[in-house]
């Protein structure tokens, strides 16, 4: 059943690679890194198990605080990026 | 008695969470629309990964392990929707950037800020 779990990752992982390079927009492709993000903490979860490796279990908890971090830092540049340019197209 | 009982439990999650994945990863890949794209993530990252990470709690049994997959759970479940929601409020915010959302996947608007398309924004607003 593990094993099952971890194709079906790698696939929805892939899915969101293919989202993120189709992506027409730049928030396509926050989204798609996001969602891969996330699927890479199950990821290694499952993969934790499968080996019998409880300590794998600490790398994917961090790995989950750096995937939030990294998405909420590349929105700020964005936002900050698109209030810059409309103020400019106001003034 | 216990151990199939613990098996049936965590293969029906793991099951469970694994369809919803694919369907919302799926979903992510076909809808038209940036939002409508954000709400098939947003299953995938909430559910999908609820129902996973429950099926690998019975596995883990009543050990150090079972405590950091409820932190793992814990934060994914706060910071899911706060990242939707910052997400969503910067696409909202570059809104005029983005201009009318069905020309963008014409691939008219390629990157965020041209103001090329004098379209006023909200024509075409579903």
């Amino acid at each position: 059943m593990l094993i099952a779990t971890t194709v079906a990752l790698l696939v929805v992982m892939c899915m969101a690679l293919a989202r993120a390079l189709l992506g027409p927009t730049i928030y396509d492709r926050i989204l798609a890194l996001n969602m891969f993000g996330t699927k890479t903490v199950l990821l290694i979860s499952v993969i934790c198990f499968l080996f019998g490796r409880p300590e794998f279990l600490d790398v994917a908890l961090v790995y989950s605080l750096i995937n939030f971090v990294s998405v909420i830092g590349v929105l700020r540049y964005f936002e900050y990026d698109a209030a810059v340019r409309e103020r400019a197209e106001h003034d | 008695m216990i151990e199939n009982a613990v098996a049936a439990i965590s293969g029906v999650s793991l099951a469970l969470g694994c369809l919803l994945m694919l369907s919302g990863a799926l979903g992510l890949l076909r809808f038209p629309d940036f939002y409508t794209r954000m709400h098939a993530a947003g299953i995938t990252d909430t559910l999908a990964s609820f129902l996973i990470i429950c099926g690998l709690m019975p596995m883990a049994g009543w050990s150090l392990a079972l405590a950091k997959l409820g932190m793992i759970l814990l934060f994914i479940f706060f910071t899911g929707p706060t990242a939707s929601h910052a997400l969503a409020r910067a696409a909202q915010l570059g809104r005029p950037a983005l201009a009318v959302d069905g020309q963008v996947d014409a691939g008219v608007v390629e990157e965020v800020g041209s103001a090329a398309v004098e379209v006023e924004p909200d024509s075409g607003r579903i």
